[in-house]
């Protein structure tokens, strides 16, 4: 439950960076400029793609997992867990080297994007207590019988 | 039974953090404020902004920005293009830029400056898109001047008149002037437009341009 009400979070800050690279929201409420500094950066697209675009896919499957993972067939199963795990693991991946490049490259700090590091950090911790407090044979007792 | 409950309450926030997100992103779309102006009190003796387009363009699209103001580029690099080809070149619209340079922004007001020289040689508009399209190089670097001697030699200027005109300072009181022009009709954030009476704060994005010209090009013809 935490971590889809976070993975939300972070989603809606995703759609709000995307959406003003892409224009259709004009102004970045940033408050010292560090946001449009680093999103008109060479480093706020990847491969051709805005950055936020890819955290809107990051935020839209760990809630489509987290979801999942609360329907009662999933309840005992540890896939969606480590689905969580994965996804959010390579997200503070990510978030840390674009930090990274906040920090060191570019000299600006777009307070959304770190926002949005601290939110996936969260997400990924609250998936790893997910995973801890879950019982490891909950995959098997949960099987579906034929 | 508790379970039901936690998954009752969980599916509430889950849904008012749903509305309040799309609540969020729908109050901060473009030209979402947008406020009556009256028309511009230009004087003869203020500075009237630097115009690109027909004389004669049924509509005046005034902008106003800062050369280190991010969304400034951005509607610059993205938008501003495409209402040159389209509406200007057309004889639909005319631009008129006016500096705004923002306080507190280190570089902007040799920006500015540079911009107002370069088109004392009749290229202002071509030094902006210059200035804008290599904002995040010269703001990164952290030295405009050098930046913008080498964007004024690019472009073919006299040099010498340039450099003179940068040192003099010659430009700054028109500068200010359209600062303080700006300030007067409500412009407290840039990029900001007046478009047929309407005041506009925002990177709007083409379509909202459009939809702003085609209300002033309704006004005119009544």
């Amino acid at each position: 439950m935490t971590v889809a009400l976070l993975s939300l979070v972070g989603f809606f800050i995703s759609l709000y960076l995307w959406l003003w690279k892409v224009g259709i929201i004009g102004t970045i409420a940033c408050g010292d400029g560090g946001c449009e500094t680093v999103q008109l950066s060479a480093y706020a697209s990847f491969l051709g793609i805005p950055v936020a675009f890819f955290g809107m896919l990051a935020y839209g499957t760990l809630i489509g997992l987290s979801l999942l993972g609360l329907q009662p067939r999933w309840q005992e199963r540890r896939g969606p867990t480590v689905g969580l795990v994965f996804v959010a693991g390579a997200g503070v991946i990510f978030t840390g080297y674009l930090t990274y490049l906040e920090a060191a490259v570019i000299h600006a700090w777009c307070r959304w994007c770190v926002a949005s590091s601290v939110v996936i950090v969260l997400v990924f911790l609250a998936s790893l207590a997910g995973l801890w407090s879950r019982p490891s044979g909950g995959e098997s007792s949960a099987a579906p019988i034929r | 039974m508790a379970r039901s409950m936690n998954m009752k309450w969980f599916y509430a926030a889950f849904g008012v953090l749903v509305v309040a997100g799309a609540a969020w992103i729908w109050s901060s779309r473009s030209g979402a404020a947008a406020v009556e102006v009256g028309p511009e009190p230009v004087t003869p003796t203020s500075f009237p902004g630097w115009v690109l387009g027909s004389d004669s363009a049924a509509v005046e699209i005034v902008e106003y920005a800062d050369f280190e103001c991010g969304a400034c580029a951005h509607f610059a690099i993205l938008t501003a293009p495409d209402i040159r080809k389209r509406l200007v070149a057309t004889g639909r619209v005319r631009m008129r830029f006016r500096d705004f340079p923002i306080q507190g922004h280190e570089f902007s007001p040799i920006a500015h400056e540079a911009g107002a020289c370069a088109g004392e040689q009749g290229r202002f508009w071509e030094m902006a898109d210059e200035i804008f399209f290599n904002q995040a190089t010269w703001v990164r670097e952290g030295r405009p001047s050098k930046s913008f001697e080498d964007y004024a030699k690019a472009l073919g200027l006299n040099m010498d008149q340039y450099k003179s005109c940068m040192k003099e300072r010659r430009h700054a009181g028109d500068i200010e002037a359209s600062r303080q022009h700006g300030l007067a009709i409500g412009v407290s954030a840039t990029p900001s437009f007046v478009i047929g009476g309407l005041l506009v704060t925002g990177a709007l994005p083409y379509d909202s341009i459009v939809r702003l010209v085609e209300r002033a090009e309704a006004r005119a013809r009544q």
